[in-house]
């Protein structure tokens, strides 16, 4: 029965949907019941199934965010293996953990995971895991994003695999710890239920597969599935010549030291397979731009599911690359590094090295470099008419890089997000500030013959009292990379004006602490795609509009692209 | 209600017309109790001249017709072209780009590639001075002497439409309407949409880009309308035209351009309507709707015999239409959805599809790649004669030989397993689609009844039910012209939507009623002021909420118009735990937006009618046209044709069946029982 299952190929096509059906299922229902809005609308977590034996990833939801491809395979492995060397307490029926030390397979510690053994007759048969971006866990800033913390400990609470649930029932003492330490924690109780309830949905529609495949046959189909996805990525990869490719990448500073921190990739395509390592990338830093090695590993698989999205999200996928763990640089961070940094920031520029090194290759499947940093701009403070205290982001996207078949989209996502950022209306609401402008960022998109998408600008005033501004966000040193003769986009600028004066922080793009009062003004400009290709290939009629439409200026175009227009 | 055998339809003879993408179909009741049906091919450039054709192939003289509905894709097709009306944009200083941002999104989860084009260029979109701060209070006030340089400079640039969008125009529309009647005061235009004015609804992107499409659609929708009303009248229709609105309602032609935006989406928005009048007739008041059409199929949901409505769908990637719809969504599979082998060795269906163009192979306009609706044939699901027909190059050994090319070498499978396996796969896909439309309502779909219509629907309907757990399917009578239906059976209909946006606690009872009795009034002078007759003024009311700190909305019926607010929590987080399953209510409710909807009911109509009694058999036997073999599960099985006409109305047949009429072409699995009643429907139990 079991190997008949693995040899047909349209059983094996169906089982395969269906467990892409039971992952989706399993991120509707959280983002459906969760809480919060970073859950619910961004879409800011993620579920999959995992392998009894190694955690190994089996299937995972089509609408996950993308920057926890692969991870949680990585926290379930170090769970199997804790539990197997008896520092976690063994499984039960019902048993659900809780985990986010970013050190055991993780991110950073907002992102929440839950684990919980789905058994068939009495064994683990597979795990079931999600991922959920918790809008507080603590630290020294409200949301976790500190721009200068220099240890964990400052970034929030850090919570070790323990059982939440046991036999089904919510812990109320550990739970009791958690909100003891958490931001607005009455509100926690909407997402723990929504985390939990999607894990029971994903048990439930397993069970039904079960029934109709046996778990023998689904086992050998998953094994199967793992073998051809594993296939596929290979045939994707031969379309790469032989050879060694390298890309870099620039983080502005960590936050705490002034100074670039550098991520190089080399990439050894050999046999189907390619060989990443981190060669020449910095060594650990003092601030919160070190990521942890699950993270790294899954900013490689997110880069190369961006290159190659056909193929399907499993561990067979990711058997072909090879990547060698970057001991020694900030790509690897260990106890107590703070790493706040990492899911939002250094994730995308990971991804974008891979791009930079992988774009001569694949010219027809790689853009140039996109925005490349979340933008988040936190200000907290205190709104004496309404006599309350708030804490205020605001994300914003950038330009993408153009691509062989045409410019670059403006204003999109991270490429490690999916989330929508919010209306201007919502923010004037909820929050003491008033939008001065809110625009396209003119002449931000890197010429080319698909020039780059434009960022945005916007200046925010605030109305009432008093507030502090912090910025974690990047690529204000250069701008994302032109490429194939493309120009670079322009790069990240930030300015508070206080009284009338500007103040540039010091890192450019992260700063935290700084003071501002009524009538003082944010103002952030984000960046601008990489060009793609030579910009005098740009034909003229695609020249004309944009200077029609003023994405730039006389000037601009004349410098860029060489043509006088009138 | 009654199914009434009517000798006369009160309202008289009634048309309706729906022009899909690649047919025109008309349907007439007339006022003695007959039908009449037509097709016709759609004409793209006009679609006047389809319509036109279907009315005179109908052979019903233009003079005996009381009312004409008429469903139209002109302004959805102009939108996805962007063959628009050139538009004006004036808007609040700091933020002309607000239509072109968006949401900082991409198209797709994985892959960096993607375009957006806005509906208004860049060079068409002026700042002016003014600016409200969130209360509706005015901070800047509106430059005049800005706004007349602003108007001056979008007339000569050509435009032929202008939007007024400021930002927090929901809480107060003074600056726009303001800005629009100095704007209307030095260019008379009938085509100036404020941003306020479809929807009352904070978020900018939104509301403007909704506001831009229903501009830039207005002059080519009354283009459109003129030329075809000018037919109708020198061809002898004296009356007054009606136009389908995405809500599923009708508003006569007159009106219809002033909310332009509404009419995109109108055609699936009829066949939702009409499946939900069926079902009402049938007493089935749960109702999923599948519709698959060439390349992709639209599925809703019908609650209560009501068609679930929604404000918040995009026709596109970054193309939000927040006026109330018909929530319809499209999954991606069609009859051209195009069967492959991928690197894995692993058969898929789509997302590539052939279309209408090259098509499907067997349709000989030169598609090469194996799609379903060549598995369907191949597999003798459809009709090999009626489709292989003199004119048609391609034969069944062409088709298999594909099949066996593309499918079967790839995947060491006989040439018939291979067809099947596409319709395996095809309709496992399928089926998860429509589970989660479902689940992402908040509904188990086995609760519902599978409503099939379109051109493939009933082919794949039973198979689809039983992967879901559906128990039944409902094929109606005539399945290929169900939005041409919806149009013959459309009432009158207004939503309004306005925006509250505080925490219930704060909210006055007088502040509710004093809202919804603002709306339903406005709607009844609306209905009242057009010229068809109404039987009923029926009125819905209902709040959208959430929890204070939460971002998405639960659309909560409101039972009456003097409900208080203490009521309104009450019933909110009883359907927060419906939907949900979540129990929050130690946490305040934010009541964000409260809607009415009016209604004004035509007679009914009698849909008894659409089967012509005089055509059943006496028996099963004589309505069955011949017999073919049939591939089910693995095995070729002796399968009866029957012609759907035949069938006599109490007839009970087992499957395996095929049953074959004009329009569709409806596959009973092995081992269901269908069974037909008085209105001609087909009630399928799925084993």
């Amino acid at each position: 029965m079991s190997t008949a299952i693995a040899d047909d190929p349209i059983t094996l096509a169906v089982i395969q949907s269906s467990l892409q059906q039971v992952c989706d299922e399993m991120d509707l229902s959280f983002s459906r019941a969760a809480f919060s809005p970073i859950i619910a609308e961004a879409n800011d977590r993620s579920d999959g199934i995992y392998a009894a034996d190694n955690g190994e990833l089996i299937a995972q939801g089509a609408l996950g965010l993308p920057v926890f491809v692969g991870t949680m395979q990585f926290s379930t492995r170090v769970l199997i293996e804790m539990i197997a060397s008896g520092a976690v307490a063994a499984p039960q029926p019902g048993d659900i953990y809780i985990v986010n030390d970013p050190y055991l397979g993780g991110t950073h510690l907002m992102d929440v995971r839950f684990a919980m053994p789905y058994y068939v007759d009495g064994e683990i048969f597979c795990w079931l895991s999600n991922t959920g971006h918790w809008p507080d866990i603590g630290g020294a800033v409200p949301g976790g994003f500190s721009a200068n913390a220099t240890a964990v400990e400052q970034e929030g609470l850090r919570i070790p695999p323990v059982k939440l649930f046991k036999r089904g029932v919510l812990d109320s003492e550990i739970y009791s710890i958690i909100c003891s330490n958490v931001r607005v924690a009455d509100q926690r109780i909407g997402d723990v239920k929504a985390q939990s309830a999607a894990l029971l949905v994903g048990q439930e529609r397993l069970d039904q597969l079960v029934e109709r495949y046996g778990a023998a046959g689904l086992k050998a189909a998953i094994e199967e599935l793992r073998r051809r996805a594993s296939t596929q990525m290979r045939h994707r990869i031969e379309e790469i010549d032989d050879g060694t490719y390298s890309g870099s990448a620039i983080v502005d500073s960590d936050g705490v030291v002034d100074e670039p921190l550098t991520i190089q990739v080399n990439i050894c395509k050999r046999q189907g397979e390619l060989h990443i390592d981190f060669d020449g990338t910095s060594a650990p830093c003092a601030g919160p731009m070190n990521s942890v090695l699950a993270t790294t590993q899954s900013s490689v698989y997110l880069a190369m599911r961006h290159i190659f999205p056909d193929v399907p999200i499993n561990a067979g996928a990711f058997e072909p690359l090879h990547i060698k763990d970057p001991e020694g640089t900030f790509l690897y961070a260990k106890y107590p590094r703070p790493v706040s940094g990492c899911a939002a920031e250094v994730s995308q520029r990971i991804a974008e090295a891979v791009f930079a090194a992988l774009v001569p290759a694949l010219p027809h499947r790689v853009s140039a470099a996109p925005a490349g940093t979340s933008g988040n701009f936190a200000l907290g403070g205190f709104d004496p008419e309404r006599e309350r205290s708030f804490v205020m982001y605001q994300l914003s996207g950038g330009g993408y890089g153009g691509n062989h078949d045409h410019d670059g989209l403006t204003n999109g996502c991270s490429t490690i997000g999916i989330s929508k950022s919010p209306p201007v209306e919502v923010m004037e609401q909820y929050f003491p500030v008033l939008y001065r402008e809110y625009s396209l960022r003119e002449g931000s998109g890197g010429a080319g013959e698909y020039r780059g998408g434009f960022g945005i600008k916007y200046s925010i005033e605030l109305r009432r009292g008093e507030a502090t501004a912090s910025f974690v966000m990047d690529h204000g040193r250069v701008g994302p990379q032109g490429v194939l003769g493309g120009m670079d986009g322009m790069p990240n600028t930030v300015t508070v004006w206080r009284d009338g004066e500007a103040y540039i922080p010091r890192h450019l793009s992260k700063d935290q602490g700084i003071s501002i009062k009524a009538g003082d003004r944010v103002e952030v400009c984000t960046p601008g795609g990489g060009g793609f290709g030579n910009p005098a290939d740009r034909p003229l009629s695609k020249i004309q509009s944009d200077l029609e439409n003023s994405y730039y200026t006389e000037q601009q175009i004349k410098d860029s692209y060489g043509v006088d227009l009138p | 209600m009654d199914s009434v055998t009517s000798q006369n339809n009160k309202s008289g003879t009634i048309a309706g017309i729906d022009v899909g993408g690649t047919f025109t179909d008309l349907l007439i009741f007339d006022a003695s109790g007959r039908v009449a049906f037509a097709k016709s091919p759609t004409t793209l450039d006009n679609q006047a001249f389809g319509v036109m054709n279907a009315l005179s192939d109908s052979g019903k003289s233009l003079h005996d017709i009381d009312v004409i509905v008429h469903g139209t894709t002109t302004t959805t097709n102009a939108v996805l072209e962007r063959k628009l009306a050139r538009t004006g944009m004036i808007t609040t200083r700091g933020f002309r780009d607000i239509i072109e941002l968006g949401r900082r999104t991409r198209p797709q989860p994985y892959g960096m590639f993607g375009e957006f084009t806005p509906v208004i260029p860049r060079s068409l979109r002026i700042e002016v001075s003014e600016r409200l701060d969130a209360d509706g209070n005015v901070l800047t006030p509106l430059n005049v002497d800005e706004l007349k340089s602003a108007v001056q400079s979008l007339i000569n640039h050509g435009c032929e439409s202008l939007v007024i969008h400021f930002l927090h125009a929901y809480a107060n529309p003074q600056h726009e309407l303001q800005a629009a009647r100095v704007a209307a005061s030095i260019w008379p235009n009938a085509y100036i949409t404020t941003g306020h004015s479809l929807l009352s609804e904070y978020r900018e992107f939104e509301r403007g880009v909704t506001a831009s499409v229903n501009a830039s659609v207005q002059p080519i929708l009354d283009n459109y309308l003129e030329k075809l009303q000018k037919e109708l009248k020198s061809s002898g229709y004296q009356r007054d035209l009606l136009v389908m609105n995405g809500n599923g309602g009708m508003v006569s032609a007159a009106n219809v351009a002033r909310e332009a935006a509404k009419t995109v989406m109108s055609g699936p928005a009829s066949g939702v309507m009409a499946a939900a009048y069926t079902g009402r007739r049938a007493g089935i008041d749960k109702l999923i709707t599948y519709d698959m059409g060439g390349t992709s199929s639209d599925v809703a949901l019908i609650l209560d015999s009501v068609p679930s409505v929604s404000h918040e769908l995009d026709i596109e990637y970054a193309m939000p239409i927040h006026v109330p719809m018909v929530d319809v969504r499209t999954i991606g599979s069609g009859g051209g959805s195009i069967a492959s082998v991928n690197d894995a060795g692993l058969l898929q269906v789509g997302p590539e599809s052939a279309g209408a163009a090259p098509g499907p192979i067997c349709y000989g306009k030169g598609g090469t790649r194996v799609t379903i609706s060549d598995a369907n044939l191949m597999l003798g699901r459809l009709n090999p004669d009626t489709l292989l027909s003199v004119d048609n190059p391609v034969s069944l050994d062409a088709v298999r030989q594909s099949v066996k090319e593309q499918i079967g070498s790839a995947l060491n499978l006989e040439t018939d397993t291979a067809a099947g396996a596409v319709l395996t796969i095809a309709n496992n896909k399928m089926a998860g689609a429509v589970r989660m439309v479902s689940l992402s309502r908040g509904h188990d779909p086995r609760d519902f009844v599978l409503f099939a219509f379109g051109g493939a629907g009933p082919l794949h309907a039973v198979a689809i039910a039983r992967e879901l757990g559906i128990p039944r399917v409902l094929v109606p009578a005539r399945p290929g012209i169900t939005n041409a239906l919806g149009c013959v059976v459309a009432d009158l209909r207004h939503d309004f939507v306005n925006t509250v946006n505080r925490p219930l606690d704060n909210v006055d009872s007088d502040l509710i009623s004093g809202i919804l009795q603002r709306q339903s009034a406005q709607g009844r002078k609306l209905i009242d002021a057009e010229v068809i007759d109404i039987e009923s003024v029926e009125y819905r009311y209902s709040a959208d909420m959430q929890f204070i700190g939460q971002t998405h909305l639960l659309n909560v019926p409101i039972p009456s118009i003097d409900t208080t607010a203490p009521a309104l929590q009450q019933l909110f987080e009883k359907a927060y735990l419906e939907r949900f399953h979540v129990e929050l209510s130690e946490i305040r409710a934010n009541l964000v937006n409260l809607n009415t909807t009016v209604i004004g009911a035509k007679a009914p109509v009698d849909l008894g009618l659409l089967i012509d009694a005089n055509q059943q058999k006496r028996s099963l036997d004589e309505a069955r046209i011949q017999s073919r073999a049939v591939w089910f599960d693995g095995h070729w099985l002796d399968t009866p044709v029957y012609q759907r006409e035949f069938i006599p109305h109490s007839a009970t047949l087992i499957g395996p069946a095929i049953i074959e009429q004009m329009d569709t072409t409806i596959v009973i699995e092995p081992d269901c029982r269908a069974t037909s009643d008085t209105d001609g429907n087909l009630l399928i139990e799925v084993n």
